[in-house]
């Protein structure tokens, strides 16, 4: 058995223990730690990426125990490619940190940000449904802690509404495995596959409750439209660096849809057939046109970039809701695309946010302005979609798979919310940037807003420094570099569009192969 | 039986929904706490509900048994919920010791889709 595949999961389950309990109170270790780890996971999923890549799907048996008895990690061409998003994105952000100094404004951050990937990461190799949500609740009980991280009476109520809204999933999510394992008397996510296929077709109704349980949790995880709500408020009011993480959650989100309503519940299968598509399809269009609108109304940074995340969330859904092998190779790439622009749009957020606070009014000029203004454009380029980026072959690739999915007069609608919102959104950046970055300052005018505008510090409640945590000075030049690690990030997945797209649609071959699948996972022809 | 079970876990799915639905925080933790009692018997009757029977499977005889793999589920499920319910009330009094306030909508800062 190939070990390597266990340690994306390993490795931060033992760096985290270790630095709360080692090195609690020497932040410049945890750095150097917390670091280190993150390297080891990116030369780790680098391995992993290259192993999966030749096609062959890799099982790994937890105790040695076959499926569908124990637990198993399955790594394929998808896996391993969430897995090394997931640690780039990671690196970008674990760098930012440290260079604007947020891990020094409470405590145990590099402990939570490594169980957080441990979650994530978790829940991109595991082959089974429980598993998932072991990983799923793993990853979400470090993001409360890092949600709340640094504290401040505005954060802590929309932690406690991100805490509620999850738990409600979580209890959703159970009731889902319950359903489905009631129907099937299975959570292995192949076995699941083979008895779903041989369920007789008169007998489906409370599987097809299951699966539709199973889309809301994993749609809710993806803010998709009736279920986005507490996707604003949270990643505004979350440390800004912090929602620059989360910018894998909500992807986590539309990578258990693609896995599971095309491996299990798959399109060709007849007892759900028709279930998943036909609902998704349009919530995820709504919810393109919501983060859009959100984008031209948003009166705050960090509400601004949130609604970018829904809009691009909605365009990777329609991707996903096409349930064809293009479609999911366009999705893919989209996938990618979006997760290292969401993880950019939150750092310079949080740039901006540092310099003049997060109200889109008019404002002193703040240092750095030229740097700034400029990743802010190239940044809303990638957002809005439009060329030379990926986002423009992201969103070019999504319509070509929805022109070629056999929509029928779908297709027209589905290319006109895409332009649409596009445009939308284009005039939506424009217009904040233009606030934040041109409108001339009117110093009368200004200190009015200003005192509203300003976040406020109370004074009474405000929590006090570690005394013992000496609050190093930041580094302003590392949170460049991580801005601009993930702009070349960008640059690299427009420049390599062409390799990219050839292993995105190898892997979406490989995803709707459901029998080499299960003959690989199941060890039975 | 089932009858009892069944109705058991409506009730106490159908009070958990209407307590989280309240604007307190408090009412919404124990709403929380009784639909995760609800889903923890919920979890525990899909194996089927077998009376006076073991979890083990017998190869020498051919005794009644019961699926043992639900009882695992819900002993992972009752240790999960049981700490996440010790976070969120952490979360709620740090909330309600900072901000004085222990309503769990944001309506006077956060806007109209909070």
């Amino acid at each position: 058995m190939n070990h390597w595949i266990v340690a994306p999961i390993v490795l931060p389950a033992v760096i985290a223990p270790f630095i709360i309990m080692v090195i609690r109170y020497h932040l410049d270790l945890q750095r150097i730690f917390s670091v280190a780890s993150i390297v080891a996971l990116n030369i780790i999923a680098v391995v992993l990426l290259m192993q999966a890549s030749t096609g062959e799907i890799q099982v790994y048996e937890l105790g040695d125990w076959p499926a569908p008895f124990g637990i198993v990690l399955v790594l394929d061409r998808l896996s391993a490619m969430m897995v090394l998003l997931t640690t780039l994105l990671s690196l970008a952000v674990v760098l930012y940190v440290i260079g604007s100094g947020w891990d020094a404004r409470g405590r145990h951050f590099h402990a939570l940000l490594q169980f957080q990937l441990m979650g994530v990461l978790g829940a991109f190799l595991t082959g089974d449904a429980f598993n998932l949500f072991v990983f799923f609740e793993v990853l979400l009980i470090a993001s409360y802690g890092l949600m709340i991280h640094s504290g401040g009476g505005k954060r802590l109520a929309a932690g406690v509404q991100y805490v509620v809204y999850n738990l409600l999933g979580s209890t959703l999510f159970l009731f889902a495995l319950g359903t489905l394992y009631a129907v099937t008397g299975t959570l292995n996510m192949a076995d699941l596959a083979a008895r779903v296929a041989e369920l007789p077709a008169d007998d489906t109704a409370l599987l097809r409750v299951g699966a539709v349980l199973l889309l809301l949790v994993f749609a809710i995880k993806a803010a998709v439209l009736p279920l986005h709500f507490w996707l604003p408020a949270s990643y505004a009011n979350a440390p800004l660096p912090v929602a620059a993480l989360f910018a894998i959650m909500t992807k986590v989100g539309a990578y258990a849809i693609l896995r599971f309503y095309t491996q299990v519940f798959g399109p060709d299968v007849a007892a759900t057939e028709g279930l998943v598509g036909d609902w998704l399809l349009p919530a995820a269009m709504l919810t393109l046109a919501v983060g859009a609108i959100g984008i031209l109304g948003a009166k705050e940074i960090g509400r601004l970039m949130a609604f970018g995340a829904i809009a691009s969330m909605g365009t990777l859904l329609i991707a996903i809701s096409l349930f064809t092998p293009q479609g999911a190779a366009a999705a893919m790439y989209y996938m990618i695309h979006s997760t290292l622009t969401a993880g950019l749009i939150f750092l310079i957020a949080d740039l901006i946010m540092e310099r003049r606070g997060g109200a889109i009014v008019p404002h002193r000029p703040m240092p750095q302005i030229g740097l700034i203004a400029s990743l802010y454009f190239v940044a809303a380029i990638a957002l809005a979609g439009m060329p030379p980026l990926s986002g423009f072959v992201g969103k070019l690739l999504v319509m070509d798979a929805a022109r070629d999915a056999g929509l029928g007069d779908t297709t027209w609608v589905i290319w006109a919310f895409i332009l649409v919102s596009s445009l939308v959104t284009i005039v939506g950046l424009a217009r904040a940037g233009s606030i934040l970055f041109w409108k001339s300052y009117d110093p009368d005018f200004v200190n009015e807003l200003e005192s509203d505008a300003l976040p406020k510090i109370d004074e009474e409640t405000r929590i006090e420094p570690d005394p013992l945590e000496t609050a190093p000075e930041p580094m302003p030049a590392l949170s460049f570099v991580a801005a601009f690690g993930l702009l070349i990030g960008l640059v690299l997945l427009t420049v390599l569009s062409g390799p990219v797209l050839d292993y995105t649609t190898a892997t979406a071959d490989q995803i709707f192969d459901r029998a080499a699948y299960l003959e690989t996972v199941l060890k039975r022809p | 039986m089932e009858i009892l079970v069944a109705t058991a876990v409506g009730v106490l799915t159908a009070s958990g929904i209407y307590l989280v639905l309240r604007q307190r925080t408090f009412p919404v933790i124990v709403g929380i706490s009784l639909l995760s009692y609800a889903v923890n018997v919920f979890l525990f009757a899909t194996g089927r509900l077998v009376i006076n029977a073991p979890p083990i499977l017998n190869k020498y005889e051919d005794v009644p048994y019961t699926d043992p793999l639900p009882q695992a589920l819900v002993l992972t499920a009752i240790v999960i919920s049981f700490g996440m319910t010790a976070v969120i009330v952490m979360i709620a009094l740090s909330s309600y010791l900072t901000n004085r306030d222990d309503r769990i909508d944001m309506i006077d800062d956060a806007g109209e889709d909070a």
